[in-house]
């Protein structure tokens, strides 16, 4: 079977061809700019499966074609994450393959790095430009001494050339900057993180507690389909947020906890639930390490000590404590997913899980299950090179409890050239000029790099820093890694293309295999094309890869994922059980039972910048999407009502907000509004685009990022706490 | 605070209802002066008058012709899909004031043109002569006289009143939500048609007696309006709320200056004085009035997209 | 005799625009135009504030004023379910029904004529749901036949409070939200 290559037809296997008789002859353009291409294009619809790209979810989804041209994307019904309804980004996934700013061909910078000064070249003399840098870092440096930041299964297939290429420095953001935190403090808990998508039983729960999560806003698609689904069911939902979200307004008790007090709120929770003994104590007397000191360490933290601190009502504390217990075990204090806030955000994060375990909840309805998978053998690859070297973004196990890779500890190494230097950087799929903070030291370690390339869709923010810039086909018109999903019920999931690439865009794998055999390692990269790659293993599986196409969904069969359902109840904690008081934490100086300390304060005149989602959008890379951009253009930046007026602010003006460091956004409209506390503001994440590539969206709204110049390392685990900048706002002269 | 955003933003809806410019005041006012005009010559003919009243029976046909033409290829280029005006005259839509008003225009023209007949103007006269011949046969005949004064009397009030009820119909709207528009703008027609005669008829009588009138007119127009305010602000906080944007609110300033100061309130005092013979008549006074009708469409026509009842709603 | 109407749970719905975008996809509405929105309200203070969300389009009225001032027959009502619908090729654009939408639900397309929400007719008629009340991942939209009193809709009405937007404006809205 040949690969895709420009003078033959796509051969689209798999599709459902409601009426297909062929239209011979030329076909009109479907992209403005696109080169004109001799397409076999069918008459009437067709259905082809795959799965979205546009968030990590990697919801099953339906893509429409009406005489060979993209019309409408829905939900595949037969999949267990989106059960037919894509969320909002996923029905406007049309918008990325119409975007007007797509990158076209690969690219090659003609001046200084971020200037954006291009010129356009070929696959093979971009891959032998990169080929050639990594073999001279390879001499000088050693393998170790090239980094590669990916995210999303996209990035499955350039891991593994990396991989092979021998450095194993290789991270996404979603760790240090986003979920770390809370895997961590639910590993230190219950021996498991919680990964993605969340284990969380949301659909069964009965009570439902949010701290700080805003689902609704936050379009997790099951995450907000099971919250919905249990609100209509009635369950009783405890919101705490600085901010009133979406969630709030379900809320049955809703705490407007000032921001950075979270710890405190949770520790008084939990004093109310031990002291009323409201908790679970079977599971406790089974499951529970060290119950006694953790209840000596929280017999202070009462709620008129945290209506101090939270400025809560002490009546609202009891009360909702006391609701979440009536509710046990089927009440989910949800673990949230970006928890990069403070520097404590382990601790906090192990507070939760701490107040789930006094709920019973592990493994039970209500609250987390145990995923399950289906068993697909990898493919047969020779080992990968060992390295004598540690992985270079933690040196000395600096902070002892990070799971993953830092990607803040490879940038610093990069800046430092300690432990030793980092000279090339390989950036697939994430802008990390948006997910760092302080994205001034992210230029800073650029200028240090030797080789810099990015693979992306659009022209980011980082990909405006590169040397070299690949252009990869969106999820609509590739093939991806098979996606053996861990979910209630197991599944495989396909991603193929339903429509050609329009430009000379290419999927990951084919940059992957080619800039491998570009390097010599051609034989880790032994199948001709992917769908030789999933034909062995979807065969070594019992699957077959004809169904897959036709169905896009192979299921699995259902495994028990309750313990009651035979799930064994064992926890690989250094006890073997739920740890309410962590030995290890304190062995290496950290608090056993999370201690609340306040975070600093902001100067006088300035408010704590509090950022987060928008249903309508994915990170800093749906703002060109021409059918997204229509539904959001820009953001605003919250602001209390009664703040606005004493500072002459009016609904949509226009001002521009700077930080504790003398950084000044782009101009953002006010939304004056009750939703929001005194002493902190609020945008979404992502706006404020200045590369000039992304003409669509440039210099729309303003960009959190750029103000989050200063952040708090957690100890504990290497996260970047984030919520630690404070803006004022500057109306025009 | 009660708050209330929504994400759709359509061109001439958001953020406040902008469809309709310059194009429908103009087509509005016109309406109303060429009805004022076919109800002051419709009445003199009907009264056998129109010896006595030449400029007003014999002058104004032509001019509403031409004035009513004005006013309706305004209302052609406001149309968004031109080529579809012909389906207006394919059906009648009774529930439509719109599709009344349509056909209203379509007898108007020939009731104008009956009242042209009767004295064809001196230019016509010699281009098409077969008009003399038929303009003698009217003339001669007093009941057929009568008769197109009567129907242009009777469609000059429609057309006046129609053009009311086209903006009064629309409850979605409430500053135009009151049944008196049709009779404010029907009055304000023919007090600007008065104007317009008594500016420019020759004869003194003529000139004198459409001026005493214009103040009939102007002061029955300031009661009807008395009447549209009083309803409007026991109505409800809607209505309300679109009262207030003429009386107190962002349309205030023109509506009490111009519309009722310099197009009301001034020239009735002064054409009552020049009535009495205190002072000379002047053509400034006519002109303001007129101006005054104009600018009342204007004022009434923004203002009522503005009005809604989403803000009454939100409490505002 | 059918009675088409909606029914949305703003309980369950988070206003994510899911709606919105189908609907745009489903129909290809032009760029910068939409047939539905969201309405976030709220009122109160901190903490104590009330929220309501909502998806909302042209309520296909009982009473529909804009069928009523139109001149040219074009805006009428469907002989199935009550739908109001526009025939674009008897529209001259004059734009009253436009002003006569106290939701200001209406919008002119490009082309010339006056466009909105079709219930999405030529999916119904197939016996699918509207593209919006089909996407929604809240599940918190259903369509159905008033005049059915099995149907879901009837159903939903008679054991949940609800209220319709602006019944003071007379128009009999078709959509009812459920609080």
């Amino acid at each position: 079977m040949n690969s895709i290559s420009r003078r033959k037809f796509l051969k689209i296997g798999g599709a459902t061809i409601i009426t297909a008789t062929a239209l011979s002859g030329a076909a009109k353009t479907v992209v403005k700019g696109a080169e004109k291409l001799n397409k076999q294009k069918i008459k009437g619809i067709q259905k082809i499966p795959t799965f979205c790209d546009i968030c990590f979810w990697k919801c099953g989804a339906i893509a429409y074609l009406k005489d060979g041209e993209l019309w409408k994307i829905e939900g595949n019904p037969l999949d267990p994450l989106s059960k037919g309804r894509l969320c909002p980004r996923g029905t406007g996934g049309i918008g990325a393959y119409n975007d007007p700013d797509r990158l076209k061909s690969p690219l090659i910078r003609k001046s200084i790095r971020g200037e954006e000064k291009w010129v356009e070249v070929t696959w093979d003399e971009a891959l032998a430009y990169i080929a050639d840098k990594m073999q001279k870092i390879k001499k000088d440096y050693g393998p170790e001494a090239m980094a590669l930041f990916s995210h999303g299964i996209g990035g499955n297939f350039i891991k593994h050339t990396i991989k092979a290429y021998g450095s194993q420095n290789i991270s996404a953001p979603s760790f240090a900057q986003c979920r770390g935190p809370r895997d961590v403090g639910f590993k230190l808990t219950f021996g498991e993180d919680i990964g993605s998508p969340e284990k969380t039983d949301i659909k069964n729960a009965k009570c439902i507690v949010l701290i700080g999560s805003h689902l609704g806003e936050n379009m997790h698609n099951s995450q907000v389909q099971e919250f919905t689904e249990a609100v209509g069911n009635g369950a009783s939902i405890i919101v705490a947020d600085p901010r009133f979200s979406v969630a709030a307004g379900k809320a049955k008790y809703y705490l407007p906890v000032k921001p950075g007090s979270d710890i405190a709120l949770l520790l008084a929770w939990m004093n109310v639930i031990v002291m009323e003994g409201l908790y679970d104590k079977e599971f406790v007397a089974k499951y529970g390490f060290g119950f006694e000191q953790f209840a000596a360490e929280i017999t202070a933290c009462t709620p008129e000590w945290a209506y101090a601190e939270t400025g809560v009502d002490v009546k609202v504390i009891r009360e909702s404590a006391r609701e979440m217990a009536r509710y046990k075990p089927a009440t989910l204090i949800h673990p949230g997913r970006h928890t990069t806030w403070y520097g404590d955000d382990a601790q906090r994060s192990r507070a939760i899980a701490l107040l789930n375990a006094l709920m019973g909840n592990w493994g039970r309805p209500g609250g987390f299950f145990y995923p399950q998978s289906m068993d697909v053998p990898s493919y047969p690859y020779p080992e990968y090179p060992h390295s004598e070297k540690e992985k270079v973004d933690n040196p000395g196990k600096k902070y002892p409890f990070a799971l993953e890779t830092l990607t803040t500890g490879i940038r610093e190494a990069t800046i430092t050239g300690k432990p030793y230097p980092i000279k090339g950087w390989m950036v697939y799929a994430t802008n990390l000029l948006h997910a760092l903070p302080n994205e001034m030291e992210t230029i800073e370690a650029i200028k240090n790099l030797d080789l810099m390339v990015v693979i992306d869709v659009i022209p980011s923010e980082i990909a405006g820093w590169a040397d070299v810039v690949l252009p990869e086909s969106i999820y609509l018109e590739r093939h991806d890694d098979l996606n053996v999903e861990w979910w209630r019920e197991p599944f495989i999931a396909l991603r193929q293309p339903v429509i050609d690439s329009p430009n000379e865009q290419k999927p990951n794998w084919w940059i992957a295999k080619k800039l491998a055999e570009k390097l010599g390692l051609g034989s880790y990269f032994p199948w001709n094309n992917i769908e030789e790659y999933f034909t062995y293993r979807l065969s070594k599986a019992g699957c077959s890869y004809d169904e897959l196409k036709k169905n896009g969904i192979i299921p699995g069969a259902k495994q028990p994922i309750y313990f009651d359902e035979g799930v064994p109840a064992e926890f690989p904690t250094p006890s073997g059980k739920v740890e309410f008081y962590s030995l290890q934490l304190q062995q290496l100086g950290f608090d056993p039972v999370p201690k609340y300390k306040r975070p600093p304060e902001g100067p006088a005149g300035y408010f704590r910048l509090l950022f987060g989602r928008a249903p309508v959008h994915s990170f800093s890379r749906t703002h060109s999407n021409t059918l997204l951009k229509q539904m959001m253009d820009e953001n605003e930046v919250w602001i209390n009502a009664d703040i606005a007026r004493k500072y002459g602010l009016t609904d949509g003006q226009s001002v521009k907000l700077k930080n504790q460091d003398g950084i000044v956004s782009n101009k953002i409209k006010v939304k004056t509004t009750e939703r929001i506390r005194t002493d902190c503001v609020y945008m979404v994440h992502g706006f404020g685009h200045n590369s000039k590539g992304l003409k669509s969206a440039f210099l729309k709204g303003a960009s959190d990022a750029q103000l989050i110049t200063k952040y708090t390392m957690d100890p504990i685990m290497g996260g970047t706490g984030m919520n630690v900048n404070f803006v004022t706002f500057l109306t025009e002269a | 605070m009660h708050e209330l955003d929504i994400t759709r933003n359509n061109h001439l809806v958001d953020p406040s209802l902008h469809i309709w410019g310059w194009q429908v005041p103009v087509y509005l006012f016109f309406g109303g002066l060429v009805a004022g005009m076919m109800i002051i010559s419709g009445y003199f003919l009907w009264k056998g008058k129109h010896k006595e009243y030449n400029c007003a029976c014999f002058n104004m046909p032509l001019i509403g012709i031409i004035a009513l033409s004005i006013g309706m290829f305004a209302l052609f280029l406001d149309l968004e899909y031109k080529v579809h005006v012909w389906r207006m005259y394919a059906t009648f839509r009774i529930t439509s004031p719109m599709s009344w008003g349509s056909w209203i225009l379509i007898l108007v023209y020939p009731a104008l043109f009956a009242n042209m007949l009767i004295k064809v103007p001196g230019f016509l006269k010699t281009k098409i002569p077969f008009l003399e011949k038929i303009s003698e046969k009217i003339r001669n005949n007093d009941a057929h006289i009568k008769r197109i004064g009567i129907i242009n009397l009777i469609l000059g009030f429609m057309l006046g009143v129609y053009t009311g009820i086209l903006l009064s119909a629309f409850g979605a709207r409430p500053l135009w939500n009151s049944s008196v528009l049709s009779l404010l703008f029907v009055t304000s027609g023919l007090s600007s048609a008065a104007a317009f005669v008594h500016m420019i008829a020759k004869d003194k009588d003529e000139s004198r007696l459409l001026a005493k009138a214009d103040n009939s007119f102007l002061t029955i127009e300031i009661v009807i309006l008395l009447f549209f305010f009083i309803g409007l602000l026991t109505s409800s906080q809607a209505h309300i709320n679109g009262a207030k944007l003429l009386l107190i609110g962002p349309f205030a300033p023109v509506f009490w200056v111009f519309v009722i100061g310099t197009g009301i309130i001034i020239p009735l005092i002064m054409q009552s004085l020049a009535v009495r013979g205190k002072i000379n008549h002047s053509p400034v006074m006519p002109i303001l009035v007129i101006m005054g009708g104009l600018i009342l469409r204007f004022v009434i026509v923004y203002a009522g997209q503005y009005s809604n009842w989403t803000a009454a709603a939100l409490g505002k | 005799m059918a009675r088409f109407a909606m029914v949305i749970d703003t309980k369950k719905c988070v206003g994510c625009m899911d709606c919105v975008v189908a609907c745009k996809t489903e129909n290809q509405t032009p760029e910068g135009l939409n047939r539905d929105w969201i309405a976030y309200e709220s009122i109160g203070k901190l903490p104590d504030i009330q929220m309501e969300i909502r998806s909302e389009r042209c309520n296909h009225c009982d009473n529909p004023p804009c069928v009523d001032c139109c001149p040219c027959g074009a805006s009428h009502v469907h002989e199935l379910g009550g739908v109001v619908l526009v025939y674009q090729n008897k529209c001259s654009g004059c734009k009253a029904c436009i002003a006569a939408c106290p939701y200001n639900a209406r919008f002119i397309n490009p082309e010339g004529y006056a466009d909105k929400c079709t219930f999405c007719i030529h999916r119904v008629e197939t016996g699918l749901l509207p593209a919006c009340v089909s996407v929604c991942p809240a599940h918190c939209m259903y369509f159905g036949d008033l005049e059915n009193p099995e149907s879901e809709v009837s159903r939903l009405l008679l054991s949940r409070k609800y209220h319709s937007l602006l019944p003071e404006a007379g128009t009999k809205p078709q959509i009812f939200y459920l609080v």
